[in-house]
């Protein structure tokens, strides 16, 4: 129960193409996350799915059945919606009770069923009040309740916690892992928070522009980008990009230069790389440390943020900006010039068309001027 | 109390009167009177009698002249104050008028007459209210029955208004199709049709299906209003999307989503909608007039023309009947009036 298939699925609102082609699948109790910028059609995906918007091509199964003609009523997904959604003039009790009295469950049944969501989410103690009435974080709990108590195939989740406070989206956030390590049920969740998707997802993926770019495991992603927009959007700061070219290439070396002659130095490579190729080199800000050599390229500080834990630094080298995040508390200005150099973590090549070339899990590598 | 009055008189400058408080002033003041003086002098005239009502010149406060009856005299006499050529002034009843003299007596000793010029008597005046003008119409004419047919029209037009308009609005404002732009403007273009030009084909409608001379005949014309169209409409496009999705979600019907989401939702819209709807089907005088004939249909409004004959005006019965008319829409206003405030700055409507 909770398997659902897409298969080239299309969607346009009247000469505007929004989703092309999308195929992804969905196993049983798996929490996936449709992750992208905004205006990307995660959200529309989601509604696809829900029954709410129908497809202009392509098929949606759930559990082996197509159900494209299906309404969203009997579908057999519950949906928690960005703005919540609760019914204003009603009480949580009622607001929980809705779906089933439209399903024409026994009252008895009714009563159980409510009352079991309740106590799970802890909003036993609000039954009787109109959502007007609770803070933010209840009003996120009954919406979620008002799905469980429908005990759906799938948990369709559409930025459910956009409307919380930085310290209750974290909580709210574990609460909703160990809801789901609870239920075992099918969850899609939706969101354009990428720390979210790293930490909800069994898988996440990774959309732009109504297609799909990468599906994978949230470190997958992290660890092997597809192509440059995946490797920009996964990872906080986000990951420099350098343009360079090849400047040679021997066995199994070979000599990037980016930023205006700054050369990086890979062993071992793989793939195609030849003399004179245009790339873009993606390190995480992470991966950059103070180096040791005085003869490093140096890096321009343009902006000191100390955060305590870690400090990051804005540089410019030869122009070309750059980020690193330095562990620990550094005596840095703005103004001052830092010699750097590469961690011994990965690194990323793209080709000129942004797609990946490889990623460098432990290899050798370093820069110099 | 201290509040109310430091509110009142709150002035611009804080310190010395700015002729913009002048302005407010003579402006507020004029416009209470204006407003407020046709209800006022309305209010107490209808507890004038007949004769009350013609004196010229008018005066505000019902009056009545005092009468007595004296010794020998069959009809009761009037009372005047009379300034006497010795100087005092007595109170005498007025036995007959020859030219400017009065030939008067006095009550305590009748036999003897007493000349007074007109000019040197005032009349003896009480404040006494003829609430005969309120309860007659109750005895002799069918009041009750005009009252019952008004509210009947008034209750059921409003219901099937709420009804009916506030479905159109849910399809005009949660339904995307085509030509829904075009048919909402067709009904807001109606707004511009007054009834006196449509006034002869709907008599003909009517008569054609047999509802002249039936009180659905001023119903059924009157329930679909442009305006009530469009009051809800506005406020149903502020329902969220979302809740209609989460609705659908929920395995509700359309049916279900109308009656049990966007109509408690569009609650304070359709009581804009009622309030209005309450005063015009109350008000209403031409509709009526024309398609009821027989005086046992009648509204209180058409009733109340039937005081105005050819010859004979009844102000003082008119003038009770109309205070008792405008009792359902005052008392609708001082109760409701939230409500239609927040209507009128929603909708920019009156």
């Amino acid at each position: 129960m909770g398997q659902i298939t897409l298969t080239d699925i299309k969607k346009s609102f009247g000469a505007i193409d929004v989703l092309h082609d999308v195929n992804l699948h969905i196993d049983d109790g798996e929490l996936v996350v449709f992750v992208g910028p905004s205006g990307c059609g995660k959200s529309t995906l989601l509604r696809v799915i829900a029954g709410l918007e129908k497809v202009t091509g392509g098929s949606i199964d759930i559990d082996g059945r197509r159900v494209n003609d299906v309404t969203a009523a009997e579908r057999g997904l519950a949906m928690v919606f960005q703005s919540y959604a609760l019914y204003p003039h009603m009480t949580v009790r009622q607001n929980l009770a809705f779906g089933l009295e439209n399903s024409k469950m026994p009252k008895a049944e009714i009563t159980e069923r409510v009352g079991e969501a309740a106590r799970m989410l802890e909003i036993d103690a609000y039954l009787d009040r109109r959502p007007g009435q609770l803070s933010g974080g209840q009003r996120q709990r009954v919406a979620i309740g008002r799905a469980i108590v429908r005990r759906p195939v799938a948990f369709l989740l559409d930025e459910p916690l956009s409307n919380l406070d930085a310290e209750l989206r974290v909580s709210t956030r574990a609460e909703l892992a160990a809801l789901h390590a609870r239920l075992s049920s099918t969850m899609i969740y939706v969101t354009h928070d990428q720390v979210e998707a790293m930490t909800l997802a069994d898988r996440i993926v990774v959309m732009r522009a109504g297609r799909i770019e990468q599906v994978g495991t949230p470190l997958d992603l992290y660890n092997t980008p597809a192509n440059r927009f995946v490797a920009g959007f996964i990872g906080a700061p986000h990951m420099n990009f350098l343009q360079g070219e090849v400047a040679e290439r021997t066995g199994d070396s070979a000599i990037v230069t980016v930023a205006g002659g700054v050369r990086v130095h890979l062993h071992p490579v793989e793939g195609s790389m030849e003399k004179g190729q245009k790339l873009t080199v993606g390190v995480r800000p992470q991966h950059l440390v103070i180096s040791a050599d005085p003869t490093s390229p140096k890096v321009k500080l343009r902006l000191v943020e100390a955060l305590g834990s870690e400090t990051v630094i804005h540089g410019e080298i030869n122009g070309e900006r750059l980020m690193a995040v330095l562990p620990g508390q550094q005596r840095y200005r703005a103004g001052d010039e830092v010699p750097l150099d590469l961690e011994a973590a990965p690194l990323h090549l793209f080709d000129e068309n942004g797609m990946r070339i490889f990623s460098t899990p432990g290899t050798q590598r370093r820069l110099s001027a | 109390m201290g509040a109310a009055s430091r509110f009142i008189f709150r002035r611009r400058g804080g310190k010395g009167w700015h002729w913009t408080d002048i302005v407010t002033w003579v402006w507020l003041v004029g416009g209470l009177l204006i407003m407020f003086g046709p209800a006022v002098w309305l209010g107490f005239s209808s507890f004038k009698s007949p004769a009350a009502l013609a004196e010229f010149p008018p005066t505000i406060l019902p009056y009545v002249t005092q009468q007595v009856n004296v010794e020998g005299y069959e009809q009761p006499l009037a009372l005047y104050e009379a300034s006497l050529p010795d100087g005092s002034t007595q109170v005498l009843a007025e036995v007959r008028r020859i030219g400017i003299v009065s030939q008067m007596v006095d009550p305590n000793a009748p036999g003897e007459i007493i000349r007074v010029n007109i000019g040197d008597r005032t009349p003896v005046r009480t404040m006494s209210f003829a609430t005969e003008n309120y309860t007659e119409p109750f005895v002799q004419f069918d009041f009750v029955q005009y009252l019952w047919n008004s509210v009947f029209v008034t209750v059921t037009a409003t219901l099937i208004t709420l009804v009916v308009n506030s479905m159109a609005a849910f399809a005009l404002s949660k339904y995307e199709f085509k030509g829904r732009s075009v048919a909402m403007l067709i009904i807001l273009a109606t707004l511009m049709v007054p009834l006196s030009v449509i006034m002869v084909p709907l008599y003909s409608i009517i008569s054609a299906i047999g509802l002249f001379n039936n009180l659905w005949g001023v119903i059924l014309p009157t329930v679909a209003t442009p305006t009530g169209v469009f009051i809800l409409r506005q406020y149903m496009l502020t329902i969220p999307d979302e809740l209609i999705d989460a609705a659908r979600m929920d395995k509700a019907s359309e049916w279900q989503i109308y009656w049990r989401i966007v109509l408690p939702l569009a609650a304070p819209a359709l009581a804009v909608l009622a309030i209005f709807s309450v005063v015009w089907r109350w008000n209403d005088f031409l509709w009526p007039l024309i398609v009821l004939s027989r005086r046992e249909l009648y509204t209180l409004q058409v009733g109340l023309s039937i005081y105005a004959g050819e010859l004979n005006v009844q102000w003082h019965f008119i003038l009770a009947m109309t205070v008792v008319t405008m009792i359902p829409v005052v008392l609708v206003f001082i109760f409701l009036q939230r409500f239609i405030t927040t209507g009128i700055a929603g909708t920019g409507l009156k």
